[in-house]
This record gives structure tokens, C-alpha cells and sequence, in this order.
């Protein structure tokens, strides 16, 4: 047996986080500083016990909740802990009645149940602030800079946008988390990815991430925490920087993260759970000492151009499988490696894709605009500028990414834009991207979809997805098939 | 039950079936369609549901674990990227409660690796030709078993070829001791109590909202 796991015992293994001062005037990465400041103690294994700042929680964490009551347990600290539905809720309605499958329908029951049980904020189906987490969260204010998150949702990437270290986690650990508003990690390495230039026209975040990730590889970044930097990222928007770092994940990082700065400060100012007045200064001055320091190192550096990029579409059933959409179906008979050739045959097969076809011919048979990947106001902004340009040839789902972000859209008239262009106007919800709700893309059924995913069966058996950005996804709406936003908007 | 206490993982010499596909996300362990499931009801049905069953549910002859030799495999030897996706730790149970008790792979996705290893499923990273060169032996002699020997951080091939792998000792102890975390953790509770103090000093706007 190997030295290290002679000796066990709470007493010497692990020790309170010492205090470190900066080794020959290093810096320190915005990573790294959120992690001290919620280093509770680390052990000579390697392993850190952190202290989990806000937690979030949606009906499926409720295997967590069994877990907690049959080992009578409760939540520790419920006042760090905010809740609302939504995977399985029904776009339809939010009347809980909606909810067809019994399951589903209990489980969001649970959530109210235990949420209330417990004193947790949770944002019922029918609290005008419902949505889901990772839109709720920044929205509300609850997501702040330098705050360690963890969600049971691998997604939780997304609010690493705000400044923030965020990452999701299976039924074991957010039990874990409620039961001692902690978790055990290993620190991952940081992967600086600077993204530069000013993206075409037509080319948005989704652009950007999808490239990226095509790029790094789907397990690329596996081991590390992303900080995206770089001028592109720093004149974008908080909705663009939470579409870059939601898809952090699909490239196999455990988050993704923006060192805050003043874009982030205004987003922040006056939302609900964010501080005021004297507390708002006193947050601002902290939040103003997170941003990595100019001479922090990194494990992994990497630069992308995003003046140079496309809109891009993926192919496969991997989000590393994007091209731009001016791209061909790839040919297996091209590769050389042969587990990867095989791969592309089988993906080819079940995508019912030709070798050597435009993308832009690729008929869809329906489309989806929603996930926490792309569904704010931004997003349906964008989408709603093509939507007004004609009318859906093929059945087109917009689900907003809360029930804000809906009354926000409705205010402005999107839902007229959209409804006046033949697409269904949905309630917010996590909806078509997992296809939970009874929002399915049928078998053998081409999607085109501003959701995360496109693995086999994601959005239904046998559905076919290929992710891209609103705006291209209110295109295929128009034309039934794969089509280059760019054209429409020149 | 896996998910909420743990068996513990010494030495494993078991059937080992090959799974000749990258990127097999959780989706594909599990639909997200059988998610709320009660735990004690046991999700090894749900495994690979898309790929095992067809429509009516009948079995596809040609998966691997339907087949004859790997009914009763503990042990899957898989490509890159497996477990890669949704957080659902019900992806690691679906294969704990079939009876595999270690996934091979060249590389996991970070949150099943660590849902794994609450469920007392050793995840192994040995690199991508080794997998291959594993998985071709077992093509070879359907059947053949597999030794997986954590004390000693060791596989041991059909062809009596040795590989060691990695893993970190704090998780290495709870598999091989069927450590509980929470009883651990609270252990430390003098600490964390003194750091939630503190946290709630420093950052006392966190803790004070309109509900």
C-alpha cells in the first residue's frame, strides 16, 4: 500500500489555508483569488474543503433532498441557498397542472415542499422571477463577483461571467453542500484563452464559444478552470460573456470566468439581490480587487481571433464538432485517424448527413430558440430582427430563459414579432435543450437550436441537433433549412 | 445504495467488455427522460437505454452488454471523453447498480469523474492507445477478465502486461475505505464554524436581502 493512504484523522491531515504572500512578485489570477478567500482548510493530499458562498437549486436536485432527510440531516445554511423550477416545467403554462408527467409534476412539487421546509428562497412556477438558474441568478443579482457557486447543473459555468467560480456538481455532492456549505476540491490548473478583435457582423458569442470549443477539443480543457480575456471579450455585453462561459463546459473545464469590471458593476447595480447604497460600496470595493493581476501566470495560454470567424453550425454529436456555416459535411474518407474516422461514420449515420453537402442545404424540420445558453433578452432581441423579416416555414419554439426575461420581451413587442412570424411563444423554462417537459425534437427530426448540446438523443430519441446562435436559428426558421445569417442581415 | 453510502473498492479481477465509441456522454448512459427516478427503485435499466433497447423495449442484440460474455461484465474499457456532459450523477449509478465497478478511459468528464467516485465507481485514465490495445484483447477473447488493483494504482492486462494510473489520495482513501464525506467533513466542524464567522464578516452583504 502506497504512503499516503496509511494515515488518516481529521487532526493532522488537513490545516487551516495559509496566508501567501506573492513568490517574487507574482500575481495572482482572479481563479486563484476566489479560491482563497474560500479556502477553509487544505490537506497535504492535495485536497482543499472549500466554503460553497451561494448555492442553487432547481427541481431535479430533489435526489439531494431525499438523501438529506433519510440520513436526517438538514440544510445547513439556508440562507446562502436560492431555488426556483426549471427542467421539467411546461412551456406551455406555468399552472402546475401543466405539467403532464407525474414525475416531473413531483418533483417541482418537492421543490416548493422542501425549499419551504427548510426557508429557502425559492421562485415558484408562478413568482414572476422563475426561470432558469443560470439566467435567474445574474438576473436577480444573486451571482456577484469573487462568490464560489455551485449548482447541481453542469452549466453553472455560466456565472463565472460576473466574476464569479461556479461549477456544477452530482446528487453526492450538493447533498454535501447542504449538509455543511462546503465541498472538497482539487485546485484545477487556469487556462487563459484571450479572444481578440471585433467580431463580423452576424457573428455573435455563440460564435465565438462554438469556435473555441471546435478548437480546444469537447475534454480539451478537462483539468482546468477557463478565463476568457482579450478585447472582444471585454467590449461585449454580461448576456454575451454568460453565453461564452455557459458553454465552458462543453469543452470540458470545470468553469469558465470573466474578471468583472465596470460592464459588470453597472449590470449588477439596483438588480434585487444585489447590495445597495453603503453595502454596494463596500461590495464594489472588493469586487474592484478581484480582476487577475497583469502578471498572474497560467498553466495553458491560447488566442483566438474573432475577426476572422463565421457563424458557426455544428455537424456531429459533439459541440467540438462546429464548422462555419459556409462549411461542408466533413468526409470521413479524409481522416486519417481511424477511431476518428469511425466516429465521424456513425455520427454522419445518425445525423443522416452526406459527406461533401453544404451546411446551408441542410433542411430542418423544426426549430428551438431558448437554454441557458441563449435565451436573455439579447438573444431573442437578435432573433426577433430576422423573425421580422418573414414568416416559419417549419415549427419554431422560442422558450425565454426566465419569466424577466419574458415580461421584459413582451414589453418591447418580441412576442408579437415572433407570434406575427408563425413561432410559438413559450413559458420560461429549461424546455426543447433537454427535452424534459414534453418539448422533444421527434425522431430522425432536424433541429436547428441556440441550446449547448448535440449529443445523440439530447432533445428527444433520435433527434438530430445542430447548435448555432439566435439570429441563425430565426433564419432556418424562415428559409426550412441551414442558412447564413449574414446574407439576411446585409 | 450507491449515492448515499458507499461500497468500498480494494482489488477487482473481473469481465471487462469493450466500448468502442468517444464521447459517450451522460445523455447516453442515461436519458434525461428517467432522471426523477426514486433512488431505492435502482437504475440499471436505465443504462445505455437508448443503445441496449429498441423502441418496444426489446434488447439489441448487437450492444455489448447484451451480449453473452458481458452480461455479467464489472468493468468497461471505453475510448476518450467518457462521461463527458450533464451533471446528472444518476449516470454513475446506472452503471454502479448494473454491478460495473470501473470505467477505463483515456480521459472523463470532470463531473462524472467525481459522481464516480461517490458511488464507489473507480474511474481510470490510461491513455487512449492503451485503451485500444485493451480493448482488441478483449475482442480477441471475449470473456477474458481484467485485474484493477487501486492500493497498488495498477491494471493488469489479459496479456499479463501491467499499467499504472493516477489518482488522487484523498479520493484513493474514500474508495478504498468506503469513507463517508459528510461524516468527515463535520468532523472539521470547530473550523468550519470559525470560517462561516468570518465569511459572514467579510461579506456581510451577502446576507442581507429582501426576500
Amino acid at each position: 500500500m502506497r504512503p499516503e493512504c496509511r494515515t488518516r484523522g481529521a487532526g493532522r491531515r488537513y490545516r487551516p489555508r495559509q496566508v501567501t504572500s506573492c513568490v517574487s512578485g507574482m500575481g495572482k489570477t482572479l481563479y486563484r483569488k476566489i479560491w482563497e478567500a474560500h479556502s477553509i482548510l487544505e490537506g497535504q493530499d492535495g485536497q482543499t474543503l472549500l466554503h460553497v458562498g451561494r448555492h442553487i437549486a432547481h427541481d431535479g436536485s430533489y435526489h439531494a433532498f431525499e438523501f438529506l432527510r433519510e440520513r436526517g440531516l438538514r440544510v445547513r445554511r439556508p440562507d446562502q441557498m436560492f431555488a426556483t423550477p426549471d427542467h421539467g416545467v411546461s412551456s406551455r403554462s406555468h399552472d402546475i397542472a401543466a405539467i403532464t408527467d407525474p414525475e416531473q409534476r413531483r418533483v417541482v412539487e418537492l421543490l416548493a415542499k422542501n425549499t419551504h421546509q427548510f426557508g429557502i428562497v425559492h421562485f415558484a412556477l408562478d413568482d414572476p422571477r422563475q426561470g432558469i438558474v443560470h439566467v435567474v441568478g445574474p438576473e436577480q443579482g444573486i451571482t456577484q463577483p469573487g462568490l464560489l457557486i455551485a449548482c447541481g447543473d453542469s452549466h453553472t459555468s455560466t456565472h463565472g461571467a460576473l466574476g464569479a467560480l461556479a461549477f456544477g456538481m452530482g446528487a453526492s455532492d450538493i447533498l454535501h453542500v447542504m449538509a455543511t456549505q462546503t465541498i472538497w476540491q482539487q485546485r484545477s490548473k487556469c487556462m487563459r484563452i484571450a479572444i481578440e478583435g471585433i467580431p463580423s457582423p452576424g457573428v455573435t458569442a455563440k460564435d465565438v464559444i462554438l469556435a473555441i470549443i471546435a478548437r480546444v477539443g469537447a475534454n480539451g480543457a478537462f483539468g482546468h478552470v477557463i478565463e476568457f480575456t482579450g478585447t472582444t471579450i471585454r467590449s461585449m455585453s454580461v448576456e454575451e460573456r454568460l453565453t461564452i462561459c455557459n458553454m465552458a463546459i462543453e469543452a470540458g473545464a470545470r468553469a469558465g470566468m470573466v474578471s468583472p469590471d465596470d460592464t459588470t458593476y453597472s449590470y449588477l447595480h439596483g438588480r434585487p439581490f444585489a447590495p445597495q447604497g453603503e453595502q454596494w460600496d463596500k461590495a464594489l470595493a472588493y469586487w474592484r480587487t478581484l480582476p487577475s493581476d497583469v502578471n498572474a501566470l497560467y498553466d495553458r495560454e491560447l488566442t483566438l481571433d474573432a475577426g476572422g470567424l463565421a457563424p458557426m453550425v455544428t455537424w456531429g454529436n459533439s459541440p467540438e464538432d462546429a464548422l462555419p456555416v459556409d462549411g461542408l459535411v466533413p468526409d470521413p474518407a479524409a481522416e486519417t485517424n481511424v477511431e476518428r474516422r469511425a466516429y465521424m461514420l456513425r455520427t454522419l449515420d445518425y445525423m443522416g448527413l452526406t459527406p461533401g453537402t453544404p451546411l446551408e442545404d441542410l433542411l430542418v424540420d423544426q426549430v428551438f430558440i431558448g437554454s441557458c445558453a441563449n435565451a436573455r433578452i439579447e438573444d431573442l432581441r437578435a432573433a426577433a430582427v430576422v423573425a421580422r423579416r418573414g414568416r416559419a416555414v417549419v415549427p419554431t419554439l422560442v422558450v425565454p430563459g426566465s419569466t424577466q426575461v419574458k415580461l421584459a420581451a413582451e414589453a418591447e413587442g418580441l412576442d408579437r414579432v415572433f407570434r406575427d412570424a408563425g413561432f410559438t411563444w413559450g413559458e420560461s423554462g429549461c424546455s426543447m435543450c433537454v427535452g424534459m417537459n414534453g418539448d422533444v425534437v421527434g425522431p430522425g427530426k432536424r433541429c436547428a437550436s441556440t441550446s449547448n448540446r448535440n449529443f445523440v438523443g439530447r432533445q428527444g430519441k433520435g433527434s438530430r441537433t445542430h447548435l448555432l446562435s439566435p439570429a441563425m436559428a430565426a433564419a432556418a426558421a424562415l428559409t426550412g433549412q441551414i442558412t447564413d445569417v449574414r446574407k439576411w442581415l446585409a | 445504495m450507491a449515492g448515499v453510502t458507499m461500497e468500498a473498492f480494494t482489488t477487482l479481477t473481473a469481465i471487462a467488455a469493450p466500448l468502442d465509441r468517444p464521447n459517450v456522454d451522460t445523455d447516453q448512459l442515461m436519458p434525461a427522460r428517467y432522471m426523477r427516478r426514486p433512488r431505492q427503485d435502482g437504475f440499471q435499466t436505465f443504462l445505455f437505454r437508448d443503445l441496449r433497447f429498441d423502441d418496444a423495449g426489446n434488447e439489441i442484440p448487437e450492444f455489448v452488454l447484451n451480449q453473452a460474455p458481458y452480461r455479467k461484465a464489472r468493468i468497461l474499457i471505453a475510448d476518450r471523453n467518457f462521461g463527458g456532459g450533464s451533471s446528472r450523477e444518476q449516470a454513475a449509478w446506472c452503471l454502479s447498480d448494473f454491478g460495473i465497478r470501473c470505467v477505463i478511459a483515456a480521459d472523463f468528464g470532470d463531473i462524472f469523474y467525481l459522481n464516480a467516485m461517490k458511488c464507489g465507481l473507480l474511474p481510470v485514465r490510461l491513455d487512449l492507445h492503451i485503451c485500444l490495445d485493451l480493448r482488441s484483447q478483449l475482442h480477441a477473447h471475449p470473456g477474458i477478465t481484467v485485474t484493477v488493483d487501486l492500493p497498488e494504482q495498477r491494471v493488469e492486462a489479459p496479456d499479463g502486461r501491467q499499467y499504472e494510473f493516477t489518482i488522487d489520495a484523498f479520493h484513493k482513501r474514500r474508495l478504498l475505505e468506503g469513507l463517508d464525506d459528510i461524516g468527515f467533513t463535520l468532523r472539521h466542524e470547530a473550523a468550519l464554524s470559525a470560517f462561516e464567522l468570518g465569511y459572514r464578516q467579510r461579506f456581510d452583504w451577502l446576507f442581507d436581502y429582501e426576500r
